[in-house]
């Protein structure tokens, strides 16, 4: 019951705080001027000034005109970054409750026998099908600075497409820049008595299902060429997910993934972006040779705090939690390209505490900040239209007090297509005194 | 930007680190050749490979000389079974799970490689499990402690698959939590059953194997064909009719043993290795007609109802009904100790030393089709090489220095020396990891607020 009251509290303190005062009346033309501007795909200027029209940037310099009729934002003391995006999330799709959904009651589906049965296969999922612009956890990313993710459906082995979408609009459709960034795959085995239910299973359903979408369309094919006299190919959703794929998300995080990934979609001929990557520091040369990017979970590994202190770990466990966020700089080093993101569990804030630790690591702070903005827009092939501050592209920009990878640094505004949203600091930082 | 990957880079970097090593001279050691009889001499090694072995060689100039001070050189011990260095064992959800690749799981990080060098063994066969009356693709792969999971592979080693019979694949599996009876369980659940899934199987692969031979006839033709759908469960039993892969069988029982070589002879493939074969000693015979080899334990036995009626004599019973018999570990930890299992042959059975060595190297190598590369201390033969302080066979004996390639794996020395530093940065690891945590827990409240 108190359960149940205070999440009916926290959706309408959302509602409240969030969602209708974060929404700014977009006037025709903003300026922000004489602020720092960090355009990542070019110099640093230092009193720049750029100016913002129907969503787009019109134009960024050091020697801008303000159009007469602009909304100015003074930017002395400020600087601007392109948005923030996460390379990989799933904000925007709502959650389902901790307490569970009418599901529960629904019979257990029949265990699969076999990769025919399609087994935690759901791979005509689209997110940008799914998303929702009133999702709870869209104002604590944007007041964090984030205002683009690659949102994908996780669950199964072969999840879903994952969309490139920006963190509000006012309808889903609206916030979609892509609704195709690519197919999610997991190494999770089927569970329960289903097929497949090892790791190899796994891999040899997911084989096998590369299999069966080339020879399908080579069905298909040939029945479209002439159709007459031959039996029709049943139409396969599971299949058709798997060819319109423009790339293929596999997870690798400790070096032996990453090299049994690498090796899985050189096989396949897979276009394939790997996600994890603690461990990369030891495969930054494989995967240079490989030409595939690594999405870096910046939540790094941690000894369990509920973790029996007497249990004795092994020296590659520890080497592992002591190197892992020098993931990000070797990578750098060696030239792969590579975009961050967090667990499911963590927050936006602590996606950037993350990303803070691979700077302490070692990682340029230049390239951690490509790494949120421009390198994930590449690796998702939008850099065109969004990742840094030049005349065309998407208005998303995160406007700072302070250096972004600083703690006590505030986010002062952030713009989605060219959009002003104002974050719930002040609520955060209230509750965070409070919590003192 | 472009992503693919190719197999050619990926393949030259692992091919480059090769080139180049010095020769090296083993010499002053007792040579225990395994196939070619025992003498105190040398062995010279060129390009990872054996070229000269005798008690007067040539020693080639710039040579790295290893005195043996009168040690025992034998031939790197080979394992005929077991599931070390493996991300994943049994796919039980199905009967037949042909499907699977240990080699897609395959985790070169696995301590287990590195112990099972300090134990001499220098090549083993990877299997899948038991769970499956025919189970996954499996691998043979080097102790090649310290390379990429590809590098482990045994280069030229015929690809093989698990079979088994008895207890365990015909488990039929639980019911899951909270599910009240058996729904849906796993066919079979009887020993018939068992037999009755394999016949079925390779029914089915005689099928498919016709629907491909018709495609290609039709191709040679010139005719307009699409290929059938690829079938990953029933292509390597295609590969199993036409002798292109090898049939490992878990067994023990004498019976379910004719069972699996009367279905072999009926669809008119061979058994390669009976695994396990407890009661081989009573169709020895029938084994050796069929041409199946053994590959068994010196000593183990009742850890289940159909387990119980082994002896120790059953390895020499077998060798002297003319099978080829070899010892395996299944185990990391009897993995470390083979030589000391083989030794046990002399005691139960009178095998003689060198029969006793062979039960280990070069038997195991004919079972893995492999013989010709590894197994015995032969010029021409991969220079995988086992250096112990006493002979082999004796409970006193320690590995000493483990050769694979011709390159250094284990050097008991060095481990020694190097275990004060792994002791220091342990413990300083250990020490940053608790800063860590207390920063943390300074700079809280976490995200949660967020």
């Amino acid at each position: 019951m108190r359960k149940a009251i205070s999440s009916l509290l926290a959706i309408s303190a959302a509602t409240a705080l969030g969602v209708f005062p974060a929404f700014a009346a977009a006037p025709g033309t903003i300026a922000i001027r004489n602020a720092r501007v960090v355009t990542v795909s070019g110099p640093v200027l230092q009193r720049g000034t750029i100016v913002i029209r129907d969503g787009l940037i019109e134009a960024v310099g050091e020697q801008i005109t303000v159009p007469s009729g602009a909304w100015v934002i003074e930017g002395d003391g400020l600087t601007v970054y392109p948005g923030l995006m996460t390379s990989l999330s799933t904000w925007g799709i709502p959650q389902p409750n901790a307490s569970g959904g009418g599901e529960r009651n629904a019979p257990a589906p029949p265990p699969a026998r076999g990769p025919e049965d399609r087994p935690a296969t759901t791979s005509w999922l689209h997110a940008a099908d799914l998303i929702q612009s009133s999702e709870r956890r869209l104002e604590a990313a944007r007041s964090a600075g984030f205002t683009t993710s690659a949102t994908f459906p996780v669950n199964g082995i072969i999840a879903g497409h994952g969309a490139i979408i920006n963190l509000a609009g006012e309808t889903p459709g609206s916030m979609v820049v892509t609704p195709s960034a690519g197919l999610y795959m997991t190494m999770n085995p089927a569970g329960g008595p289903s097929y497949p239910g090892s790791l190899m299973g796994v891999i040899a359903y997911i084989r096998q299902v590369f299999l069966d979408a080339e020879h399908y369309q080579m069905l298909k094919a040939d029945y479209e060429k002439s159709p007459a006299g031959k039996r029709r190919p049943a139409y396969d959703r599971a299949l058709e997910g798997v060819l319109n794929a423009p790339r293929i998300l596999l997870p690798a995080v400790n070096a032996a993934q990453i090299e049994r990934m690498l090796r899985f979609a050189a096989e396949r001929k897979i276009r394939a972006v790997l996600y994890g990557g603690h461990e990369a520091y030891r495969t930054a040369e494989a995967l240079k040779q490989s030409g595939a990017p690594i999405l870096l979970n910046a939540s790094w590994p941690e000894r369990d705090r509920e973790a029996d202190p007497d249990a004795e770990e092994t020296l590659q466990v520890l080497e592992l939690r002591e190197n892992a966020p020098s993931s990000a700089a070797a990578l750098a080093k060696a030239g792969v390209p590579f975009a961050f993101y967090a667990s499911d569990s963590a927050s936006p804030r602590d996606l950037l505490r993350g990303v803070k630790k691979a700077i302490d690591a070692g990682l340029p702070a230049d390239r951690a900040l490509r790494a949120l903005t421009l390198s994930p827009a590449e690796i998702y092939g939008v850099a065109d239209r969004l990742g840094s501050i030049e005349k065309g592209k998407i208005a998303n920009l995160l406007v700072t007090k302070g250096d972004l990878f600083q703690e006590r640094t505030r986010v002062q505004y952030v713009f989605i297509d060219g959009n002003k949203y104002e974050p719930a600091a002040p609520v955060a930082a209230q509750a965070e005194g409070a919590a003192r | 930007m472009r992503f693919r990957i190719s197999l050619l880079s990926l393949a030259l970097c692992v091919a480059a680190p090769l080139a180049a090593a010095p020769p090296i001279v083993i010499r002053n050691a007792n040579v225990l050749t395994v196939t070619k009889g025992s003498f105190q001499g040398s062995v010279v090694i060129q390009d990872g490979k054996i070229v000269e072995a005798g008690p007067n060689v040539l020693v080639p100039q710039g040579a790295t000389v290893i005195d043996a001070n009168g040690m025992y050189l034998m031939p790197g011990i080979i394992d005929c079974h077991s599931h070390i260095a493996i991300d994943a064992i049994n796919e039980s959800s199905v009967s037949v799970s042909s499907m699977v690749s240990i080699e897609d799981v395959l985790n070169p990080d696995a301590i287990s490689i590195y112990r099972a060098l300090a134990g001499g063994v220098t090549t083993a066969n990877i299997l899948h499990g038991s769970a499956n009356a025919i189970g996954g693709k499996c691998s043979v792969i080097k102790m090649r402690w310290g390379k990429r999971a590809s590098e482990l592979l045994f280069q030229g080693a015929k690809p093989g698959i698990k079979f088994a019979l008895g207890e365990n694949p015909k488990r039929r599996g639980s019911a899951p939590p909270g599910v009240q009876g058996t729904p849906n369980l796993r066919y079979p659940a009887t020993r018939m059953g068992v037999e009755d899934v394999i016949r079925q199987a390779f029914t089915e692969a005689r099928i498919y194997q016709a629907e491909w031979r018709e495609y290609y006839r039709k191709v040679e033709k010139n005719e307009q064909a699409i290929p059938p759908r690829r079938d990953l469960k029933l292509e390597p039993l295609v590969e199993v009719l036409e002798g292109k892969r090898l049939v490992h069988a878990h067994c023990y029982r004498a019976d379910e043993i004719l069972m699996l070589l009367r279905i072999a002879d009926e669809y008119g493939f061979k058994i390669k290795t009976l695994q396990h074969v407890l009661e081989g000693y009573k169709v020895a015979k029938e084994i050796a007609a069929h041409g199946a080899g053994a590959s068994t334990f010196s000593d183990w036995w009742s850890y289940k109802v159909e387990a119980y009626d082994a002896i120790p004599y059953n390895a020499a019973i077998m060798v002297r009904k003319g099978v080829l018999v070899s010892l395996n570990s299944d185990s990391a930890e009897l993995m470390r100790h083979l030589n000391t299992e083989a030794a046990k042959t002399m005691k139960y059975g009178g095998l003689s030393e060198t029969e006793a060595l062979s039960l280990i190297t070069i038997n195991p190598a004919k079972q893995l089709e492999i013989d010709h590369l590894v197994g015995s201390i032969e010029p021409g033969k991969q220079a995988d090489l086992v250096l112990y302080d006493k002979h082999p066979l004796s409970n006193y004996a320690k590995v000493q220095k483990v050769l694979i390639d011709g390159e250094i794996y284990f050097d008991r020395d060095k481990d020694l020396s190097e275990r004060p530093a792994k002791e220091a940065r342990k413990k300083m690891l250990l020490e940053r990891e608790k800063q860590r945590q207390a920063e943390q827990a300074k700079n809280a409240p976490s995200g949660r607020q967020q």
